[in-house]
């Protein structure tokens, strides 16, 4: 893979997605580091935003039929789209079609969209067929499975195989890594006391793991799990975003 | 019975700080899905039963009424009487009818959901009947106050041995004893005598068939049995949509359903009722008949809310659920709790009177994929999300603040300005460290977890920074 030159494998457009762009930028650019080192070119479109799952997720499907005309119009030229969250690019993927029941023509955009839109991980291994990574990593880690990118769209085996990739890195399974960490978007805000005991209980699991670190691939579920381990007085368990694990630290800083 | 579902979010706190539910609940997480793990491994062809199981149950949704006039026109013909109900009320007034009927002033329960849909047990002491419930678990609930179940295959599942054990020294005046199996025998001992003095047994329905016109019940304790054989009347109390064509399709989806709910490849009894008792039998009723309950049924055939009557009751979504597992069943208010609690319980008995329920969810799926019947149930769930907002019954500022938000997202100009604000106003609470601990705009957050703070820059003002530099680079 790094024999690859960059671009020589065709464009990738990404979706940064908004909770990236606003709170860990650093997020996005180890996905483009990564999809570089695999040999695509990178492009961000800049007037992209929001999915919608937000409004989708709440019941009010006008709002998120708006952002997804708008998403399908920004990335639809693009042979391939590639996300950084599991829960976003299976918005698109899963549940864009079933927004336009009702409309055929979009309803089609939706199924081109969604029939070359990836997490992430899952589009370096089942697509670029990469396996090695550039990031380099010392140290224990286990992987929480995030519900989205596990449910919806198949993440399981990809982000591990990378992970498995690396020397440095000594792969630990947590008890229940399949269970939600009870973020849930607007839940942990409407819900705080249940979602406050699910995500100890993922907190528990982590640190009964032993590992140094837990990785995972979505950043609202790293707030959630980052918040609470922090908040228990846990400021060593390291919580990192499997992009930047993968991808190792930025050469340009920022 | 009656709803108390509008009080979840009091109901939840409740239960969160109920040390002694906190560790029964601790004691028994994990059991039932590993258990199921475990069938589900161990048997080869899951998958596909599991999609035979739920074409089953799909087809015969879609001709109902003819699966269950074929039902009718069986089980008539086999000497039982079908009674159809509009709901509970009209199930209870239809069954203490019977009662009077037949004189019947004791009758024994096996267990069945549907009467508590209908608060049958109320009705029949209004109307002079004394019910006693047979199913051990059940049993324990109606000597405590009659105290509603948590779980809809293990009603008890709430309470701990100790719990019992002083509650059966209570009620029998006997000495304590935290032995389970000694526990059971004292229940069993009460039990007896009305097993053998009662009028009438009452039944649910796992299954209705209709080419024999047959009720099946699956059930592990044995007094389902003696419900329905020692009694002079059988009364099977159960839902219209429980009816499957063929007995090969009970086959199929008693394949499914032990596994999915105990792990069990087979339950200990299986028990199919074809009628009352024939001359010639040894034993059986003199007399059956069947309360078929809508209660809210037919109106979600044909709806997009249908899948959900493909449900066998299993239990596999509660026991799987995050959220039922934290705050167990009684915080749902009603009586069907966890994933399917939450689409039925508005479904049934009105979107207003359970408006948290369907948002109780973090959608994480997990009931969705363990289902036998491949119902959608978070999918299910979003759905009554889109009818709250259809009928305005969000609270105002959640409408607002999801149309704020995709009205500026719809702006991209905007959009940028808005996240370079929201970051430095973010970073300013955070004032230099990494994290912030309390947030007026998202209190509930702050109360559970720190907020970690963001970056110094948007990944848009940064990238934009980068394409600059890297142009001026290339320039030169």
């Amino acid at each position: 893979m790094s024999g690859v030159a960059p671009g020589s494998r065709g464009e990738v457009g990404l979706f940064v997605t908004c909770l990236v762009d606003l709170m860990r930028p650093s997020i996005a650019f180890a996905a483009i580091r990564l999809l570089e080192s695999a040999g695509y070119s990178v492009v961000v479109p800049d007037s992209q935003t929001c999915c919608g799952q937000p409004g989708y997720n709440s019941g009010d499907s006008e709002a998120a039929r708006a952002l997804a005309r708008k998403m399908i119009a920004e990335f639809e030229s693009f042979p391939y789209v590639v996300a950084p969250s599991g829960s976003c690019a299976g918005t698109v993927k899963v549940h864009y079609a079933d927004l336009f029941a009702d409309d055929p023509a979009w309803r089609a955009r939706a199924e081109a969209l969604a029939a070359k839109t990836f997490e992430l991980t899952q589009f370096l291994t089942d697509v670029a067929g990469v396996s090695a990574v550039p990031g380099r990593f010392s140290g224990s880690v286990t992987y929480h499975d995030c519900c989205s990118g596990l449910r919806e769209l198949g993440v399981k085996a990809q982000p591990r195989a990378l992970l498995d990739s690396m020397p440095g890195v000594r792969r630990i399974e947590m008890r229940d890594c399949e269970e939600c960490c009870g973020f849930g978007g607007l839940f942990s805000v409407k819900y705080p006391d249940i979602s406050g005991a699910i995500v100890q209980r993922k907190c528990e699991s982590i640190r009964g793991s032993g590992a140094y670190a837990v990785a995972l691939g979505d950043l609202g579920c790293m707030m959630n799990i980052e918040g609470r381990l922090r908040r228990s007085g846990d400021a060593l368990t390291e919580v990192i975003h499997i992009a930047e694990l993968l991808a190792g630290p930025d050469g340009e800083g920022g | 019975m009656d709803i108390r579902s509008m009080h979840f979010v009091e109901r939840v706190r409740e239960r969160l700080d109920d040390d002694e539910l906190q560790r029964n609940l601790k004691r028994t997480r994990g059991r039932n899905a590993a258990s199921r793990a475990a069938a589900v491994a161990a048997f080869s062809d899951f998958d596909a039963v599991r999609q035979r199981a739920t074409e089953i149950r799909r087809s015969v949704l879609r001709d109902l009424d003819v699966w269950l006039e074929r039902f009718e026109a069986k089980a008539t013909e086999r000497g039982a009487t079908v009674l159809w109900a509009r709901d509970g009320e009209h199930a209870c007034e239809l069954i203490a009818d019977i009662a009077k009927r037949h004189g019947v002033r004791t009758v024994v329960k096996s267990k069945s959901m549907v009467s508590e849909e209908a608060g049958l047990n109320a009705a029949l002491e209004a109307a002079g009947v004394r019910p006693v419930e047979t199913d051990l678990g059940e049993y324990i609930l109606q000597i405590n106050d009659n105290e509603p179940p948590s779980h809809i295959i293990m009603p008890v599942i709430h309470k701990s041995k100790e719990q019992v054990s002083e509650l059966f020294a209570r009620v029998h005046g006997t000495p304590p004893k935290t032995d389970i199996e000694a526990l059971t025998h004292e229940a069993r001992a009460v039990l007896r005598p009305e097993f053998l003095g009662a009028d009438m047994g009452l039944s649910g329905g796992n299954f209705l068939i209709a080419e024999t016109g047959s009720v099946a019940i699956v059930t592990n304790e044995g007094n389902g049995r003696l419900c329905t054989t020692l009694p002079r009347v059988h009364v099977a109390l159960t839902g219209i949509e429980k009816v499957i064509p063929t007995l090969e399709d009970l086959s199929t989806l008693l394949r499914i359903l032990p596994r999915s709910a105990t792990g069990q490849a087979l339950t200990n009894y299986v028990s199919m009722l074809t009628g009352p008792k024939h001359a010639g039998d040894p034993d059986g009723p003199e007399h059956m008949y069947f309360v078929l309950v809508d209660g809210g049924r037919a109106d979600l055939l044909g709806s997009e809310f249908e899948d959900m009557l493909r449900c066998i009751r299993c239990g596999a979504c509660m026991n799987h659920c995050p959220v039922y597992q934290t705050v167990g069943g009684h915080a749902y208010g009603w009586v069907y709790p966890g994933p399917m609690g939450s689409v039925l319980t508005p479904l049934y008995q009105g979107l207003e009177k359970a408006k948290d329920l369907p948002h109780a969810a973090t959608l994480c799926n997990q009931c969705g994929v363990v289902c036998p019947v491949s119902i959608p149930l978070p999918e299910l769930m979003r759905r009554l999300r889109e009818k709250q907002v259809e009928r305005g019954l969000r609270p105002w500022s959640e409408r607002l603040a999801l149309r704020a938000w995709a009205w500026v997202a719809g702006r991209p100009k905007l959009y940028a300005l808005a996240t370079r604000i929201g970051v430095r106003y973010l970073r300013w609470l955070a004032d230099g460290r990494d994290r912030i601990q309390v947030m007026g705009l998202a209190p509930g957050w702050t109360a559970q977890r720190d907020f970690p703070a963001p970056a110094a820059k948007t990944f848009r003002e940064l990238h934009a920074e980068r394409l600059r530099a890297k142009s001026r680079g290339g320039a030169r």
